[in-house]
């Protein structure tokens, strides 16, 4: 086989696998951040995600409930108020790995998110949103009267 | 494959609003079966969704979002009968993916 004919069949897998949504292109080119989601504690995961020098914003909103009956199963809108707000992040102080999710918003997408996530306990949880390279956090005690993580 | 999900997607003038409930254990890693063994960890780690081939949302995840993840957002723009792609992929490299039109 010719080297042109080989390159050419292996891009072809490349673009088969992204047009069958296997691959997004974003999601091929950015790797799933290990070092921020086995991090233990927030301050470990904000460095993961170079976000060590975040500073608290008043423009977060965060809707979650006041005491969540349930630690497995906590509804929970994030959104953020800041202009060009890149990605939203949730953690929580107690959980065994303190980072839960990172979300994106490409531009035209609103950056607000409502979601579901797990607190082993009652727990600061903190929203870190990145807008045009900088971070801010803000922060919200939820009350968990049955955990979400133990066995 | 994983099981399929319910996605749902409504234009509301200006704005797309997705609904998305994926069935998916999201297993921490951390609990025990009946015999004391501990279950692996399986939980989704990528999350992609699409608008006529424009990504509109990604995420990614740890074992922390509950298990059947749902997730809602809005996008502008989107129109009737256009279509919403939603894929997933695990730590174990399974994946799905599930299409809604707007509605």
């Amino acid at each position: 086989m010719v080297r042109r004919e080989f390159l050419l069949r292996g891009s072809g897998l490349l673009a088969a696998l992204v047009a069958a949504g296997w691959l997004s292109p974003e999601a091929a080119a950015q790797e799933w951040n290990r070092a921020a989601f086995e991090a233990k504690s927030i301050k470990e995961a904000l460095e993961a995600l170079g976000a060590k020098d975040a500073s608290a914003g008043a423009d977060i909103v965060i809707t979650a409930p006041e005491i969540a009956e349930n630690g497995a199963v906590v509804p929970i809108t994030v959104a953020s108020r800041i202009a060009g707000t890149e990605s939203i992040a949730l953690l929580a102080d107690k959980n065994p790995s303190a980072l839960s999710g990172v979300f994106t918003f490409p531009v035209g997408t609103l950056p607000e998110v409502h979601t579901r996530v797990k607190l082993a306990e009652t727990s600061n949880v903190h929203v870190l949103v990145r807008a045009g390279g900088k971070f801010a956090f803000a922060t919200k005690e939820i009350k968990v009267t049955l955990g979400g993580c133990g066995g | 494959m994983g099981s399929p999900m319910k996605v749902r997607a409504r234009n509301d003038g200006g704005t797309t609003e997705v609904k998305i409930l994926m069935s998916h254990p999201m297993e921490t890693g951390r609990r025990k079966n009946e015999k004391g063994d501990l279950i692996p960890a399986l939980f989704i780690q990528q999350v992609s969704v699409q608008h006529q081939g424009k990504v509109v949302l990604s995420a990614q995840w740890g074992p922390a979002i509950s298990a059947n993840p749902f997730l809602s957002f809005k996008f502008r723009g989107g129109a009737k009968g256009e279509t919403v792609k939603v894929t997933w992929v695990d730590n174990k490299g399974d994946s799905r993916t599930d299409e809604a039109l707007i509605a």
